[in-house]
């Protein structure tokens, strides 16, 4: 039609593109940003990006609403009436750098553990944790413990490597993909990408997961399993693959502790392996009947051995697996899954694991010297997330689903899961955690690592915990991301001992991150006998007016993604993929400009700044000076270790990658190589990566160690067992009694299964299990700031599945009463079929506390909105005068999902429509910055008719 | 009114695959930034109690019960179908609304657009927007300013929402040509159309979820009875078969 209107279609973006890394959750997306004179316009994803390979999430292309929004702090303040009430004044850089300087500096110099620092969901922790250890004090952690340390720890310990992040399903070879509790908000777009392969392919996708959302929506099948159980239908699996013989011999021989021999004599050995005169660990070789190295080239492990009495690993796990305990039907009504589903599911796991098995062309050495003409795959592969690890017993049903993928012998080869760099990496390979202050002086090494037996655990010499939060403790041996959910308890309660200073960044702790929220704000703001608060200091960092900052005494505000310098690092977390090596950094690019303000700062050039106050090693000068003037310039020239540094790539001279001296343009190369850098694994080194000598070779060559690290595969745990000797009596550290029976129980060295320490609660009437999920257009309390983000999502319910629903006559509109043993909430509620009938469930941290987050008072985040943290107690009930911690006995990771509830229907004569309880009073508005989207005004369409075609008669009057 | 073209040169739209949606709502804001860019889609009490703004493409997420199989959930986007008789555009009573004749997209001339509404009215899918504050009714242009756009790299002449879909859930094509990667999907996975008995001829097609549930694998069979030869037996069996 010639009448079409001309429309240009070649108009430019933008003037400028400037290639960072996104912010909006933990996943570390390449993007795009578009900038017209020098204003964010539009972002996208980066195409050639390792991470998101051009694609976008709903939070990455919704930034633009971030870095702009009304809540960006934007002087430091320092409070000035009581602490909770909100009232700040604004101050200087300087005077809240002396302010925290003179806070600080004497703790260091009489008693360095008298300062917290924790830090949130920050992707720093390699410069947060070498300051405190710098500073000396042994209470530093991040947010693991609440988090993810059940996955971390159970992988490390298991398979040297990590659900997570830390490793993938091979998404091009997979032929059947199981999803146990995988959660929708971490490394989600690589999640999302592998998904769609799967799909483009027809491949199988089975989700086990309570609640069908998401990723559960799209599996091919679903099983609805109840909460807390995955380890036992897991083992259950075990139990059919083993019946049928459908295991995977050659490999357990060849690359697990399987053949290994156990100590059968009673005493302090039992359990641990036998041992040469060498302290080695040995085979019996099939060939000869007598022992032989482990890692000796021809050797031919004999899996059933039995020598001297002592039987193999193989042995006590096929005993322990075969017991009719672990038959489907013994586990089906427990684990809300029919005997025949857990059949067929094992059915299914051996047919494409053994019948449908492929192999790759592609010779490769494995470490003992033996040759192998081609890879063979077993192309089924697992992921799991925060539906395992969430749990009291997450960290052995994380061994288990290691098992599982072991005895299928698909781990690391061919269309199994595959590690990436700087995984796989043995426990031996980790530090072990280090605590022993000294005035004045830094720690002798990391504060995190991994324990190897009951030496190595945090305790004082009177048998204490060393650290606050009770980390590395009988409590919680392998608490190997600390205990941040426990720190504000325990340090109100001065247990085990009193803090002076909490310093703390990017968490928010008093609301949507700690367990029992509204007691946890009552903590931060009691005070003793002496009228001084219990907690006497704490200073916080964040860019947005979150809950928490109303809670602090000295705020350092910090800077948005967009405006801030970041390294994503191989000494951290680093943005790897199984077939390369690979790290990134952030820029600022826009300045962070707080236009009539004392402005923001990055907080991590902030810390570097304390610490030249401060006179921290390895952060002055010789001549007293900075030693970095700020993060960047740390970044480009701190070396961890000789020629290794936060950055692995354009080092020396800019040509090598791993290791070489610190080159000043290797930030401006990472500007021009999209801010990141990758280095690819050689093919041969690509899969077996444990074993592969080639890849060995290639990961010392980079620098992620500085020797070859082979290992074996730990079905049988020494550590482990080691706990549980001392927990029989045996050796020199001793638990205390109370802790005996269930560090026996927890610390069992083959994978196990017992009920989540919340099912206790079931016989005071909570038979009801509660989870929350995070969107994956949310992440964490961001999102809801966010303009675009909080109209898809502005408001959650509490989700009743059809027996709840049905059965209390629920109907649309309603609301409900809901109790646990440590609280009550009463909220809306909407009706949910495709989720497991004993579960109810909500949205994560939409809900907010009034004042917060720039919003108005009566966002409906501020008044439908709820938390389920008002029903998680921190602490198990008493038992004999006792409260332990509501976390892994093993991990001390926050049990978040064992929660049980009772769900009552509440009349609307009882309960008026519209706002949740329990209610906080508003939080008076802290200084900040303002602005925001523009909120334009709507205008109907009558109006709008009228301005084309009226206007002109008004014109004439 | 206005008069829909007899025949379009080509008849570019989307494929969207249900069976691989999971609902992420990557394409709605990656859609919002692209045409807001700076304020083309306005937004209402972005902070305040009842949010409300300009979307043209959202994604919504249904309950659906199938007979003997676990419930499921589909996740459903919805944006302009780009239908080849869109009542939307022969409702229009100024020619605003109008199908091209070279692409078949269907977009609004906002300068002769009054926001009478009866577009939004007509069309039965829900897929226009009043935006409240410029008064004129903004749709899905599908990239109309991207997919021929001379400064945009060849591999970004796309729409928004297909460049960013992580699941890769979205294709975008020419269904007038029968070995376009779209024509191929749709006569694959027997791609449909959304309410076809409107006879609007939607050019979008949907691609459906595929059946679900357990596999087909015959049960395992036990190697042995366990009862009877204990473990030792088991070992006996299973070992004897290791290779070497």
């Amino acid at each position: 039609m010639n009448d079409q209107p001309k429309i240009d279609l070649s108009r430019p973006v933008s003037d400028e593109i400037r290639q960072t890394t996104c912010y909006m959750c933990a996943c570390r997306c390449g993007i795009n940003v578009h900038l017209n004179s020098g204003v964010v316009t539009y972002i996208e994803g980066n195409r050639d990006h390792p991470i998101n390979k051009g694609v976008l999430c709903a939070k990455g292309a919704s930034g633009i609403m971030q870095v702009t929004a009304p809540s960006r702090l934007k002087a430091p303040l320092r409070r000035v009436g009581p602490r909770g009430s909100g009232a700040f004044e604004v101050i200087s850089w300087e005077e809240a750098l002396s302010t925290a300087v003179s806070w600080m500096k004497p703790l260091r110099e009489t008693a360095p553990e008298k300062l917290a620092f924790f830090t949130g969901r920050d992707q720093s922790q390699s410069l947060t944790g070498w300051w405190a250890q710098n500073f000396g004090t042994p209470n530093y952690a991040a947010h693991g413990g609440f988090c993810s340390v059940n996955m971390a720890a159970g992988g490390i310990y298991t398979i040297g490597g990590a659900f997570w992040e830390f490793g993938q399903p091979d998404w091009d070879r997979t032929k059947l993909f199981v999803m146990f509790g995988v959660a929708e908000d971490h490394d989600s777009n690589p999640i999302k990408i592998g998904l769609g392969k799967l799909k483009a392919r027809g491949a199988r996708v089975i989700s086990v997961n309570p609640i069908r959302t998401g990723y559960s929506a799209v599996a091919d099948d679903w099983i609805g399993i109840t909460p807390g159980t995955d380890g036992l239908l897991i083992l259950s699996l075990i139990h059919c693959l083993l019946e049928a013989g459908k295991v995977d011999l050659d490999y357990l021989a060849q690359w697990t502790n399987a053949p290994l021999l156990v100590n059968g004599a009673e005493g302090a050995e039992k359990g641990l392996f036998v041992r040469n005169a060498e302290s080695q660990p040995f085979v019996i070789d099939k060939a000869t009947g007598h022992p032989a190295p482990w890692d000796g080239k021809g050797v031919q492990p004999d899996l059933g051995a039995e020598w001297q009495g002592n039987r193999t690993v193989f042995r006590h796990m096929v005993e322990e697996y075969l017991k009719p305990d672990y038959a489907p039907e013994a586990v089906a009504a427990r684990c809300g899954v029919t005997a025949l589903r857990i059949r067929q599911l094992a059915a299914e796991l051996a047919e494409v694991a053994f019948d449908q098995a492929i192999t790759l062309d592609r010779p490769w050495t494995d470490f003992r010297g033996n040759d192998h003409r081609d890879m063979p795959g077993r192309p089924v592969s697992f992921h799991a997330m925060r539906g395992i690890s969430a749990h009291s017993n997450g960290f052995q049903t994380a061994r288990a689903l290691h098992l599982l993928q072991i005895i299928l012998g698909s781990l690391e080869t061919p269309g199994g899961y595959r590690l990436k760099p700087p995984y796989p990496k043995p426990v031996e390979a980790h530090p072990t955690p280090h605590f022993v202050t000294t005035p004045g002086k830094p720690l002798t090494g990391p504060h995190l690592g991994y324990v190897r037996g009951p030496d190595d655990l945090c305790l004082l010499p009177d048998g204490s915990p060393a650290r606050i939060d009770k980390a590395f403790s009988w409590e919680n041996p392998f608490s190997a991301h600390g205990l941040m959910h426990m720190l504000i308890p325990n340090a109100h309660a001065g247990d085990p001992y009193r803090i002076d200073t909490l310093f703390l960044y990017m968490a928010n702790m008093a609301w949507n991150s700690s367990m029992n929220s509204a007691r946890v704000m009552e903590m931060l703001t009691e005070t003793g006998p002496d009228g001084e608060y219990l907690i006497p200091r704490i200073i916080y960092s964040d860019a947005y007016a979150s809950e928490m900052v109303a809670y602090a005494d000295l705020i350092l505000p910090d800077t948005t993604y967009l405006e801030r310098h970041d390294c994503i690092s191989l000494l951290d977390r680093p943005i790897s993929e199984p077939d390369a090596a690979g790290d990134a950094i952030r820029w600022p690019v826009v300045e962070p400009d707080r236009p009539g303000s004392h402005g923001v700062r990055c907080f991590q050039s902030v810390l570097l700044d304390l610490g030249t106050r401060l006179g921290l090693p390895g952060m002055v000068a010789e001549d007293g000076s900075p030693k970095f003037k700020d993060y960047a310039d740390y970044i480009v020239n701190h070396q961890r270790r000789p020629g290794v540094g936060p950055l692995m790539g354009f080092r020396g001279d800019g040509s090598e990658t791993g290791r070489g001296a610190p080159n000043p343009d290797q930030m401006k190369r990472y500007i021009e190589n999209g801010a990141f850098h990758q280095a690819h694994v050689p093919e041969e080194a690509a899969f077996m990566k444990p074993w592969n000598a080639a890849y060995q070779d290639w990961a010392v060559k980079l620098g992620l160690y500085e020797t070859p690290q082979p290992y074996l595969f730990n079905i049988w745990s020494e550590p482990m067992r080691r706990f549980q000797l001392a927990a029989e009596g045996f050796g020199p550290r001793q638990p205390p009694d109370h802790l005996r029976a269930r560090l026996k129980q927890a610390m069992h060295p083959l994978p196990i299964w017992y009920s989540p320490f919340g099912d206790e609660d079931a016989a005071f009437g909570y038979t009801v299990h509660a989870l929350t999920q995070r969107p994956m257009d949310m992440y964490h309390s961001w999102g809801s700031q966010n303009a675009w983000l909080r109209q898809i999502r502005g408001r959650n319910a509490l989700f009743l599945p059809t027996k709840i629903w049905k059965g209390q006559g629920f109907m649309d509109g309603d609301w409900a009463r809901v109790s646990s043993r440590a609280g009550v909430i009463t909220v809306p509620v909407a009706h949910m079929a495709a989720l497991n009938e004993n579960t109810v469930w909500t949205w994560n941290a939409i809900g907010k506390r009034k004042g917060a987050w720039g919003l108005d008072a009566d966002a409906p985040e501020a008044t439908t909105g709820f938390l389920l943290n008002h029903l998680i107690s921190e602490l198990l009930p008493d038992r004999d005068g006792r409260r332990l911690s509501n976390s892994d006995p093993v991990t001390g990771q926050a049990a978040w999902f064992d929660q049980r509830v009772r769900v009552e229907r509440v009349a609307a004569v009882d309960h008026p429509r519209g706002t949740a309880e329990p209610k906080f009073e508003k939080l008076p508005d802290p200084p900040r910055f303002g602005g925001g989207r523009h909120n334009s005004s709507a205008k109907n369409w009558a109006g709008n008719f009228r301005r084309k075609f009226v206007r002109p008669a008004k014109e004439q009057r | 009114m206005t008069a829909l073209p007899e025949a379009t040169d080509r008849k570019l739209g989307l494929v969207i695959d249900l069976d691989t949606c999971v609902g992420c709502q990557a394409c709605v804001t990656a859609c919002k930034g692209w045409n807001d860019q700076g304020g083309g889609l306005s937004d209402q009490d972005p902070y305040g109690a009842d949010p409300s703004g300009t979307f043209l493409n959202r994604v919504h997420s249904y309950q659906v019960a199938v007979p003997d199989t676990p419930p499921q959930i589909v996740n459903f986007p919805r944006s302009c179908l780009h239908c080849e008789d869109a009542p939307c555009v022969t409702v229009c009573p100024t020619g605003a609304s109008y199908k091209r004749t070279e692409d078949g997209i269907v977009l609004v001339n906002p300068d002769t657009c009054i926001g009478c509404g009866l577009c939004a009215w007509a069309c039965p899918y829900g897929a226009r927007e009043l935006d409240a504050e410029q008064g004129v009714m903004k749709k899905c242009t599908l990239c109309v300013d991207r997919i021929y756009n001379e400064s945009l790299p060849e591999t970004d002449r796309e729409p928004a929402c297909v460049r960013t879909c992580p699941t890769n859930a979205r294709h975008f094509g020419d269904f007038s040509d029968p070995d376009s990667k779209v024509s191929r999907l749709v006569a694959e996975r027997g791609g449909y159309d959304l309410m076809p008995d409107m006879g609007t001829k939607p050019t979008n097609k949907y691609l459906p979820p595929r059946k679900k549930g357990p596999g087909e694998a015959s049960l395992l069979a036990p190697l042995l009875d366990i009862k009877a030869t204990g473990v030792a037996g088991w070992l006996d069996k299973m070992l004897g078969k290791l290779p070497g």
